[in-house]
């Protein structure tokens, strides 16, 4: 697969009409008209509801139920609890053999268990013939606990935290020299903690499942980001084969990581239909969504840098304490970015993770990163005011030629390049060094940068293409949609890969009985499949060419593979030389159409899709860093009377390779600056230190950014190709919130002279 | 049980439903008017927005049987050149505030037609504000996109305001 992706790209390049170019998205019209479907708007005959009752302690166990109101209520069908609820087989533990293991939610075997695991687990389920009835008697189901103690703060839990080890997936501690000893000798350093709070992904569409049972056959409408796993999932969880498992997710709306796992939502509204024979929907209440799905976990980091007086680096420091949930969670890669950025002799790195009795936490927006590149990229600033030197110009005297940890090359970094183009479009040169030297009436005026760094993924990618006789093409991987404009960008692929309008492309994805496609995480979604998606293309020609060289008439007769160019609906012997098109290559061989496929879908051909996978990515690691890249320049206007702050201009400058489609791209990169701002400036999620309890589970209280919020976001991209990427290709999808954060701090810190380095910069932390 | 004559997109509706029912529910679980977005069903998020009377109006906040005899425009009952504008302006990515969104757009554009002024607005008794994007901005902040597709919203409605002018 690789190989022929690496052949692909001078051709992809010189080739692409339609590749690179701002094509509307081609499911705009279905989501301007309504007429888009998400998972809660299938109708199904005798559809039925569902309602979750969520535990009201943080640790304990169940001593009573009392469903007999609940029951009462009109229309109530089934009042689902521990004490009646079949027998469902637990998550499985993860397994490196299966990949589809790492998306259980939590470890938790709902309403198979009396025992509690955090404030807001599902301990029933009750379904009804109106949503209303639902949510009326699940309010009326009455719960008696034995609660038992509990660790749910984290501030208070910091001391348990433990270092985490490496994996291959997470490269964990770093020491490299003595970074304390430098930095204690360094002319000038700095020595800063920083703390990000937790945070929710708030996609506007609320988690929802359709589920309906035909016999042993299961049909699944949800939003997801990994509809195989899912599948997979669902199947070990009932005792079913997968194969009867369909997972239908055409649209998702939002997911920005949390529509990644399978959470308890799924599972029930899949046992509520087991339960009671009839389809169950279950549409998650915003608040039932805080409750039963994960969100970001809160950081505590520190950063110490120090530097010779000409802003040399000498040692770099980063250390970070995350949270996870016993029942389930990640450890955060805070420190990734903090290994490839600085050219430091003495590096230390190290994560450190507590569990709690609280919810998993699980990836949200460049889990890590994002929080990460905001301490990082705060502290670099805090050393440039120390060095009294520009904050750019640090950067650059310290821009790595090679990893800074292990020497591997950079597959691409033009970072530098990145800074010079968003500098000269912000107008850097215009800032005034000194803190509040650039004021504006009431207004202080504070301009700041940091750079957005994220690494890029490449999972394996099963494609089918199938190419008809009238010259259309159907392309059909089971990736996901969430608005990132996948179907659009596959289709610009396909049209250029074999030279036919991207009009005659259609792309199916969105559903599990297609082709397994990756599971869309790590913005790696559309490298994926463009790599599978480039394969198939060319297995697709040659099979052409091929039914072409039986015919005697053929003017391809004679010709190989590589001496051809798709173009204009069919083969030709280079830009002048003789072709036919398709369309009279199928005809002459009476063939309805020809189709292409990379990837099997047996258990076989995952296991060797899984095997190859590693294989690639462990060798791709050996060689290379790979990695988007950017610089984030704000400016930002605060009232001095306030301390509100506004955000008045943006510019994000990135290399992210080869960029497939001008228009969504943009679109996304903004989208990722939109979300940084929330977390930079009002973006929280508050517990109740005592029991854990999310006391904000709704958007009118966890304050999303709003229109008002966001000025005119102007993103530039390099358009350099990544040369070890299809098509050049590296993910958009999450590198543009890295640095948002930081880039606000530090122009805040421009504005105002405070250092806030405790996320969100509320104004009441700068009065 | 209450009996309601709704009146959807120009066509009359009959339901039986209970009084508690809200306008959002009976138009998405009644009627299969699916268009319509429930993003957090206590007014905060705009995903619910439709027209009554050709105001806007948060349909999660608004019970069904206040609405008998309105008339009610759901994104399905929308056709206007501010849906095409967002697509060329790329204003949506997921998609499931873009009905909210349009709709209390159109409304928006009214509003300001009429001589509404904004909390942007210098003075609020001047006439013929122009309908910046800091304007639009702020009379569209009670719809949330997640995506963050908010510049290519501004973008397609301040076109469309463009082009409504001009005629
Ligand atoms: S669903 Fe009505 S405002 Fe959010
Ligand atoms: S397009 Fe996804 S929330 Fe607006």
């Amino acid at each position: 697969m690789t190989d022929v992706q690496t052949r692909e790209l001078p051709a992809g390049r010189t080739t692409g009409r339609n590749v690179g170019r701002p094509i509307d998205r081609v499911d705009g019209t279905a989501k301007t008209t309504g007429a888009a479907r998400y998972a809660a708007e299938y109708p199904y005959p005798g559809l039925t509801h569902a309602a979750l009752v969520h535990a009201t302690i943080s640790r304990g166990r169940i001593t009573s139920v009392d469903t007999a109101e609940a029951a009462a209520v009109p229309g109530v069908l089934a009042v689902i609890t521990h004490l009646n609820a079949p027998a469902m087989k637990p998550p499985p533990p993860v397994s490196p053999l299966n990949l589809s293991t790492l998306v259980s939610g939590t470890t938790v075997n709902y309403l198979n268990t009396d025992e509690v695991h955090w404030d807001g687990q599902p301990v029933g389920v009750v379904v009804a013939e109106t949503r209303e009835a639902a949510l009326r008697a699940a309010a009326l189901v009455r719960v008696g606990y034995r609660e038992l103690p509990a660790t749910v703060d984290f501030a208070a839990g910091q001391g348990d935290a433990r270092p985490e080890k490496s994996s291959p997936i997470q490269p964990g501690a770093v020491a490299k020299g003595d970074a304390a000893a430098a930095i204690a000798a360094a002319a000038v350093s700095v020595d800063v903690r920083y703390t990000t709070p937790p945070h929710h992904h708030n996609a506007i569409e609320p988690h929802a499942t359709t589920a309906v049972w035909d016999g042993d056959r299961l049909t699944v409408h949800e939003g997801s980001q990994s509809i195989a796993w899912m599948r997979s999932h669902l199947a070990l969880r009932f005792g079913v084969p997968a194969a009867g498992v369909r997972v239908i997710s055409p649209y998702v709306g939002g997911a920005f990581g949390g529509k990644g796992m399978v959470w308890a939502g799924t599972v029930l509204t899949v046992l509520a239909a087991r339960v009671t024979g009839r389809p169950v929907r279950l549409a998650l209440t915003r608040e039932g969504v805080y409750r039963t799905v994960g969100g970001r976990t809160p950081s505590a980091q520190r950063v110490a840098l120090g530097a010779s007086a000409d802003g040399a680096l000498t040692g770099l420091i980063h250390t970070s304490v995350t949270r996870t949930g016993r029942v389930g969670g990640m450890p955060e890669q805070v420190t990734s970015a903090s290994r490839h950025l600085y050219d430091v002799p003495n590096i230390t790195l190290q994560q450190a993770t507590v569990p709690l009795d609280l919810l998993s936490n699980t990836a949200m927006r460049a889990p890590g990163e994002s929080i990460g590149t905001f301490a990082l990229e705060a502290a670099i600033d805090e050393l440039a005011c120390e060095l009294d030197m520009d904050p750019i110009l640090l950067r650059m005297r310290n821009e790595p030629a090679r990893d800074p940890v292990d020497g591997k090359r950079f597959a691409h970094r033009m970072l530098r390049e990145a800074y010079a183009l968003g500098a000269e479009r912000f107008g850097w040169p215009e800032r005034t060094p000194r803190p509040g030297s650039m004021r504006d009436g009431k207004w202080l005026v504070g301009m700041g940068v940091a750079t957005a760094y994220h690494p890029s993924w490449q999972f394996s990618a099963n494609v089918t293409v199938r190419l008809a006789a009238d010259g259309t093409v159907v392309v059909r991987c089971g990736f996901h949609e969430m608005g990132m404009g996948g179907a659009t960008a596959q289709a610009q692929i396909a049209a250029d890969a074999l030279g036919v309008p991207f009009e005659a492309v259609r792309v199916e994805y969105g559903d599990s009985d297609l082709p397994t496609g990756p599971a869309a995480g790590g913005s790696a979604q559309t490298a994926s499949v463009a790599a599978g998606l480039l394969a198939a293309c060319e297995k697709l020609k040659r099979s052409v060419l091929a039914l072409a060289r039986r015919s005697g008439d053929s003017p391809l007769r004679g010709r190989r593979p590589h001496d051809l160019q798709a173009r204009d609906g069919g083969l030709w012997a280079g830009a002048s030389g003789p072709g036919e098109t398709y369309a009279a290559i199928l005809g002459r061989a009476g063939r309805a159409s020809v189709e292409a496929r990379v990837g099997s879908d047996t258990r076989a051909g995952e296991i060797l899709g899984q095997a190859k996978f590693i294989a690639k990515f462990l060798r791709d690691r050996r060689r290379w860093v790979k990695a988007a890249c950017g610089a984030q320049f704000c400016e930002v206007r605060v009232d001095s009377d306030t301390g509100e702050v506004r955000v008045s201009r943006w510019v994000g400058s990135f290399d992210v390779g080869t960029v497939i489609n001008a228009k969504t791209t943009a679109g996304q990169l903004r989208g990722g600056i939109v979300m940084g701002i929330g977390m930079a400036l009002s973006e929280e999620t508050l517990l109740d230190p005592r029991t854990g309890r999310i006391m904000n589970p709704n958007l009118a209280e966890y304050h999303v950014p709003v229109h008002a919020d966001i000025p005119p976001i102007d993103v530039h991209y390099l358009n350099e190709p990544d040369p070890t990427m299809p098509l050049g290709l590296i993910g958009v999808g999450e590198v543009s919130i890295t640095g948002v954060a930081a880039a606000i701090s530090n122009a805040v810190y421009h504005a105002t002279g405070k250092r806030v380095r405790d996320l969100p910069i509320t104004l009441d932390k700068l009065l | 049980m209450v009996e309601i004559h709704l009146r959807v997109n120009g066509v009359t509706r009959s339901l039986d439903l209970e009084p508690w029912v809200s306008l959002l529910d009976a138009l998405r679980e009644r009627l299969d008017l699916t268009g319509t977005k429930k993003g957090c069903d206590q007014g905060a998020c705009g995903a619910c927005t439709v027209l009554a009377d050709g105001e806007r109006i948060n349909s999660c906040l608004a019970l069904a049987v206040q609405y008998a005899g309105r008339e009610i425009t759901t994104i399905e009952g929308v056709a206007h050149p501010l849906q095409a504008a967002f697509v060329r302006h790329d204003g949506l990515q997921c998609g499931y505030c873009t009905s909210g969104q349009i709709c209390s757009a159109l409304a928006m554009l009214a509003e300001h037609r009429a001589g509404a002024p904004s909390a942007v607005t210098g003075d609020p008794a001047a006439t013929g504000v122009e309908l910046s994007r800091a304007e639009i901005a702020e009379r569209m902040s009670g719809n949330l996109c997640r995506c963050g597709a908010y510049n290519g919203i501004v973008s397609a409605i301040q076109e469309v305001a463009e082009m409504e002018t001009a005629r």
